[in-house]
């Protein structure tokens, strides 16, 4: 399991680093998805460039309402950020569920989101919270929403020559409830499904729900049918499970060795439902 | 000369720490991928992607043409070494001739085609990725029942039924039984393939001196001395020239308990280039050409009377041999035969393996080696025999329970159990798990509408192998004693210890007999050069055939000591006592230390009568019977209705082990055990498809239990002594692994046997489970 | 070719070094401390869990090149230059955390970085902690015994 040989470039900026991006090097961060590959020869790029040690990329801020996480920080930073904690604890709680310890420290937001593997943690709750994905290129940088930066099974919005730079999450009201339910492919840790949900209530009923699924189908996705389902509706359980039931309809249900699509469809279900009822008795 | 002599404490019987440890929690233990020589060369080797194909032809002019690469032998190169050794043998048994590299055809996905040497391992795995091979590909058959099936792909193709062998073994009158039975039950069993993975994968480093005509390999495997044996004969090579060294392995559970072909190959190589050549296999290597265990399809058929008295069990075995037979490779299944009775007295029995060649990887020894399966098979057999009867199933087990006064105990498949009483360690386990407590919790758990399950294995092998003439390659094991004139012991075993704890077990029996301090003593193993020939590690024999061999050469040890005790006391060599250390004469009270004795020994200018000069003595020990260690395993568990998924409550495991010399390491070896037994009850999957392609052929994908997925075990234990060695050991490198399966399995099914669940077959997984309830709900 | 610089167990070094090799690699064949494990090659098993820049973290699936300016811990580097074994150590031998001792370097340097972050772990906390490293001897039982003790002595 030995790598095919590669050209290594370790710039000291963003701006050099896109430069050789633009020239047709590839992106490394942390390495926990592409090294795996580049060792199985399933990846074989030519030119590698390190923005894992970037310290323009390696922040977490609040900054108008929002917070700003640059795409090299690790996991474990993630986990344990005070500020994400308190202002958006879906994302660190989401965070905890990766991999193990050891991957958590050397993996980086970035590098996951711009993998795009359809069984990552991650996408769940950046499709749940409405995330704001930064894509910059030598020439320009836009911003692009979660649902239409993940496009298909290990495919992004990512042009050529652009990197993954920015995500960017809001913080939500004192009474917004968010809660990451996984369940695990047991060989590997990955999600077989895992459900991000986010809700808010007033008066006994839900203002605000969203929900964002990974591992499914190819690709993750906000279940808008679930949310729909209970928007408005009193906050109980009956509710939340005919909502949860929807959580698959329209879907491409995968299959493989772990998991039928029939099971799959029916584990999405269930932890829809756990999720939605952990977020509404954290939203009190 | 009088002295007083200070009491040792004895060691054996007590939590001893390991003196082998130190050198692996600092990381300076040595390995195979650890040993570096000088111009040490770097193999990587070519494999088959196809489960089934021909060759047409090889292109190895681009590897050869990489900077770097040295050298590419394919097929045709090897022709002159000898293929790989198969030591077990049935009547009729076929056995295809096994190159160490591919000739015209391969047989399962990773068979080897070519070798590629370079200087770097890197441009050596480079090399081989430029291997280019024209393929015709043919239908592979993975499944051993399809293979049976008629106009399956033929494996081989000079064999088109693809039956290695059949093999039936009759005791008693089954037909008969059943006939007369008031019940008979039948169930299919699948026992699946299992990967044993040993965290260390396999690796040998081979280095050819030409000019001594010798060769020394490292490699790791638990059979150093069958390993040299068989190399010489492979590579033409005199057996005293051939040194093999097992290093520290980084465990076998089986897996290596082999002579693969890679072994072979880089002796070949070394002798073609004369340099030293290295192969260290990787993960996915290892899991596609590495034995595997287990694969089984049993049907099984239970003759009972309505009072649960067992009349007789009926076995049909398909075994999953893959497309060659390694080292024991048709032994494996007829082990299951011997076990099937399990700790019952029923006297009839009927079973018939069928042995199937398939295009995969060898199944051969992993923990436990039919053993597993067969306890499995009867430990089933007798709960769904229960569940019919409505009887309890620890009461039905009493029932048929051989008795503690039917010592030795001729079973129904010819086996002569040791020792044992059944029923009290079933007492045990059942009071310390508080039994008739949990079936009122589970009454009440099932009121509502929880599914909590009570699963009990009450399970029996034969281990301690082996008396020779039921072994393929001997079952004795040697030891050496070498008194150092200092006094300091050194212990040669020729049991290959990789992680059981030998070098500090043995190193107990030697202090308490030799009365010297542990740290005078050193234990050494696995290797040629130094130990005497011995069979090697495996099967749970390492304390009781191995540590029997130590037992007598230290008799061996003290005879002679004594002579020259009582030589320096001017006493009367029957009468001196050895004890402490010391030589007494009990007449005068005057004592010489083992020390001095070793030293006198040495000097030489003392010589008892009849004796000679050193302190030094080899046994060679053949056990007249195998021994059976016992237990009673209890599982309680639940299932979750909404995904499937079972949680582990309580595990409870009380085994009858015989003597024991160190309860630590007693715990590891239980722990580890029951880990593996619950892979394979729970989610292990050795998983072929049907074009031959091993879909769970990484770490990714085969699932084995990691720290989290592993209940808290409680353990005890009955010690009822093996009377078939002098220590009284019986074995407990397989218990943990034999026991807990069946119990798993059997506490799952009982949870659901509220919807009319009777089966469940492994691995056990949370859809498999989900299905069974939501099925049973549609 | 690239020149990286490392400390090493509080050693300095400098290597010229090809893109692709493993830090693992560098590590055994280049440096010669082969305390460091590759059980799976997949950052699955943990066998090759060193400590860099006080993470740990698996070294089969980094690049020795992106460890250039780290400083990195391995099992060597644990016990006192006196070979005063460090507590995690003694732990594992005093417990019988290990059989035949492959994933133990891996074990014994997730189990330093558990301890750093919750020094006094509950079982369920180790189990989680521990997941990231497989062993195939154990059964684990022995290893959170050790973690526990381990916690005990260095509290």
């Amino acid at each position: 399991m030995i790598a095919n040989s590669f050209e290594y470039s370790a710039p000291g900026s963003l701006k050099e680093a896109l430069a050789l991006v633009a020239d047709g090097a590839k992106p490394l961060a942390g390495g926990m998805s592409l090294i795996p590959m580049m060792k199985l020869r399933l990846a074989n790029p030519e030119h590698l460039v390190d923005i894992g040690r970037l310290a323009e990329l390696n922040y977490i801020r609040e900054e108008n309402g929002s917070i700003h996480i640059g795409a090299s920080v690790t996991h474990y930073d993630i986990e344990t950020s005070p500020l994400l904690m308190g202002k958006c604890p879906l994302l660190a709680e989401t965070a905890s569920y990766i991999g193990d310890i050891q991957v958590r420290n050397r993996g980086t937001l970035g590098g996951s989101v711009a993998h795009a593997d359809p069984s990552a943690d991650y996408p769940a709750a950046l499709q749940a919270l409405e995330a704001q994905i930064v894509l910059t290129s030598a020439e320009e940088t836009r911003t692009i929403s979660a649902e239409e930066f993940f496009v298909d099974t290990f495919t992004t919005a990512l042009e050529e020559g652009e990197i993954v730079t920015e995500i960017i999450v809001p913080i939500d009201a004192g009474l917004t409830g968010t809660s990451y339910q996984k369940f695990l492919q047991p060989a590997s840790g990955f999600a077989i499904v895992g459900v991000a949900a986010r809700v808010r209530q007033a008066e006994g009923k839900f203002s605000m729900v969203r929900v964002g699924v990974t591992g499914l189908s190819g690709n993750s996705y906000r279940a808008t049918r679930v949310e729909a389902a209970l928007d408005g509706k009193d906050a109980n359980d009956e509710n939340i499970r005919a909502a949860a039931a929807l959580v698959a309809s329209g879907q491409d249900s995968s299959s493989d060795l772990h998991a039928s699509a029939e099971y799959r469809a029916h584990l999405a279900v269930a932890y829809a439902a756990r999720a939605l009822r952990s977020a509404l008795s954290r939203s009190a | 000369m009088a002295t007083t002599v200070t009491k040792l404490e004895k060691l054996v019987g007590k939590r001893v720490r390991r003196r082998e440890d130190p050198r692996l929690i600092t990381g300076t233990a040595m390995y195979v991928e650890d040993v570096k020589l000088p111009d040490l060369h770097h193999a990587a080797i070519f494999r088959s992607p196809h489960g089934a194909a021909n060759i047409r032809s090889i292109d190895v002019s681009k590897a050869l043409a990489l900077p770097g690469v040295v050298a590419v032998y394919t097929g045709k190169d090897i022709l002159g070494v000898g293929s790989v050794v198969c030591a077990a043998d049935l009547p009729g048994l076929r056995k295809p001739v096994h190159h160490i590299l591919a000739q015209d055809r391969v047989y399962f996905v990773g068979h080897a085609v070519a070798v590629v040497i370079a200087k770097d391992r890197y441009i050596a795995a480079d090399g081989a990725d430029l291997i280019e091979v024209d393929w015709a590909p043919t239908q592979a058959v993975t499944d051993p029942e399809k293979a049976l099936a008629a106009g399956a792909p033929a494996v081989h193709p000079e064999w088109p039924d693809n039956t290695a062998f059949v093999f039936d073994q009759k005791g008693g009158d089954y037909a008969a039984a059943a006939a007369s039975a008031e019940v008979v039950l039948r169930q299919r069993i699948i026992s699946q393939r299992l990967v044993p993975n040993a965290m260390e994968t396999r690796g040998v480093v081979a280095d050819w001196k030409a000019a001594d005509r010798s060769l020394t390999v490292w490699t790791s495997t638990q059979i150093p001395h069958l390993a040299r044996s068989i190399l010489a004969g492979q590579l033409g090579l005199d057996e005293n020239r051939v040194r093999v060294i097992a290093p520290e392995v980084g465990g076998g559970f089986g897996s290596k308990l082999n002579v693969y072909p890679e072994e072979a190959l880089m002796g070949f190589v070394s002798m073609k280039l004369n340099k030293p050549v290295k192969w260290i296999e990787s993960r996915r290597e290892n899991f596609q050409t590495t034995i595997h265990g287990r694969g089984h399809v049993d049907y099984l058929e239970i003759a009972a009377n309505r009072d649960g008295t067992i009349l007789g069990l009926k076995l049909k075995l398909i075994q999953d041999l893959g497309a060659y037979h390694q080292l024991l490779t048709p032994a494996i299944p007829t082990l299951s035969v011997l076990m099937m009775p399990g700790l019952y007295k029923f006297r009839n029995i009927e079973a018939q393996v069928i042995g199937v060649f398939t295009n995969a990887v060898p199944t051969d020894a992993y923990r436990g080696a039919g053993r597993p399966e067969a306890t499995h098979g009867i430990e089933r057999m007798v709960d769904i025999l229960a569940a019919e009867l409505k009887m309890d199933p620890a009461e039905l087990r009493y029932k048929n329970f051989a008795g503690k006064d039917d010592f030795p105990f001729l079973t129904a498949t010819g086996l002569t159990y040791d020792s044992g009483d059944y029923a009290a360690t079933l007492d045990v386990a059942l009071e310390k798990i508080d039994y008739k407590g949990l079936r009122k919790e589970q009454a009440k758990a099932r009121a509502e509408g929880r599914y909590m399950g009570i699963g009990i294995s009450t399970y029996g092998e034969l281990c301690a192998f082996g008396p020779s003439p039921a072994t393929p390659a001997g079952g004795w094991e040697s030891a050496t004693v070498k008194v150092e004139p200092s006094g300091k012991v050194t212990v040669m075993t020729g049991c290959s210890p990789h992680g059981q704890g030998q070098e500090t077990s043995f190193a107990q029996i030697a202090a308490d007999e030799l009365g010297v301090p542990i740290d005078d003593i050193l234990v050494l193993h696995g290797d040629t050069a130094i130990v005497q020939y011995g069979i090697g590690t495996f099967g749970s024999r390492n304390t009781a055939v191995g540590g029997a061999a130590l037992h007598y050469a230290l008799q061996d040890i003290r005879d002679k000591a004594k002579k020259f005790g009582a030589k320096m006391l001017d006493a009367d060599a029957e009468t001196v006592i050895l004890e402490d250390g010391h030589c007494t004469d009990p007449k005068t009270g005057n004592s010489v230390t083992f020390q001095q004795i070793a030293a006198a020994a040495y000097r030489g200018n003392i010589i008892p009568t009849g004796s000679e000069p050193g302190l030094v003595a080899t046994r060679f020990w053949e056990p007249s019977n195998f021994a059976y260690p016992y237990g009673a395993h209890i599982i309680v568990s639940e299932v979750d209705p909404e995904t499937g998924q079972i949680t582990i409550k309580r595990y409870m495991a009380v085994d009858d082990i015989g003597n024991i010399i160190n309860p630590l390491l007693v715990d590891g070896q239980l722990h580890g055990g029951v880990a593996q037994g619950l892979g394979q009850a729970l989610w292990e999957h050795g998983v072929y498809d049907d074009n031959g392609q091993l879909v769970t052929g990484e770490f990714m994908d085969y699932t084995m239990p990691r720290a989290r997925m592993m209940p808290w075990v409680e353990s005890a234990h009955t010690i009822t002594p093996s009377p078939v060695n002098p220590l009284g050991a019986k074995g407990v490198g397989e218990a943990g692994t034999i026991g807990s399966t069946p119990a798993m399995v059997n506490s799952v099914v009982d949870a659901l046997s509220p919807l009319g669940v009777r089966h469940i077959d492994m691995p056990m997984t949370s859809e498999k489970i989900w299905k069974l309830i939501h099925g049973s709900k549609a | 070719m690239r020149t990286i610089n490392v400390s090493v167990n509080g050693k300095p070094y400098s290597h010229e070094v090809e893109p692709r090799m493993l830090l693992t690699h560098y590590l055994r064949e280049v440096i010669g401390l082969t305390g460091t494990h590759m059980g799976c090659e997949t950052s699955l098993c943990g066998a090759c869990t060193i400590e860099m820049d006080g993470k740990a973290v698996k070294s089969c699936t980094i690049f020795a090149v992106q460890a250039d300016g780290a400083s990195i811990l391995t099992v060597e580097g644990l016990a006192a230059a006196d070979g005063k074994l460090h507590p995690i150590q003694e732990a594992y031998w005093n417990e019988h955390a290990l059989q035949c001792g492959f994933c133990t370097p891996g074990m014994i340097m997730i189990t330093k970085q558990i301890l750093e972050r919750n020094p006094n772990p509950s079982e369920h906390e180790i189990r989680e902690g521990l997941d990231g490293n497989l062993c195939r001897c154990t059964g684990y039982q022995h290893i959170v015994n050790a973690v526990k003790a381990a916690a005990k002595a260095t509290v």
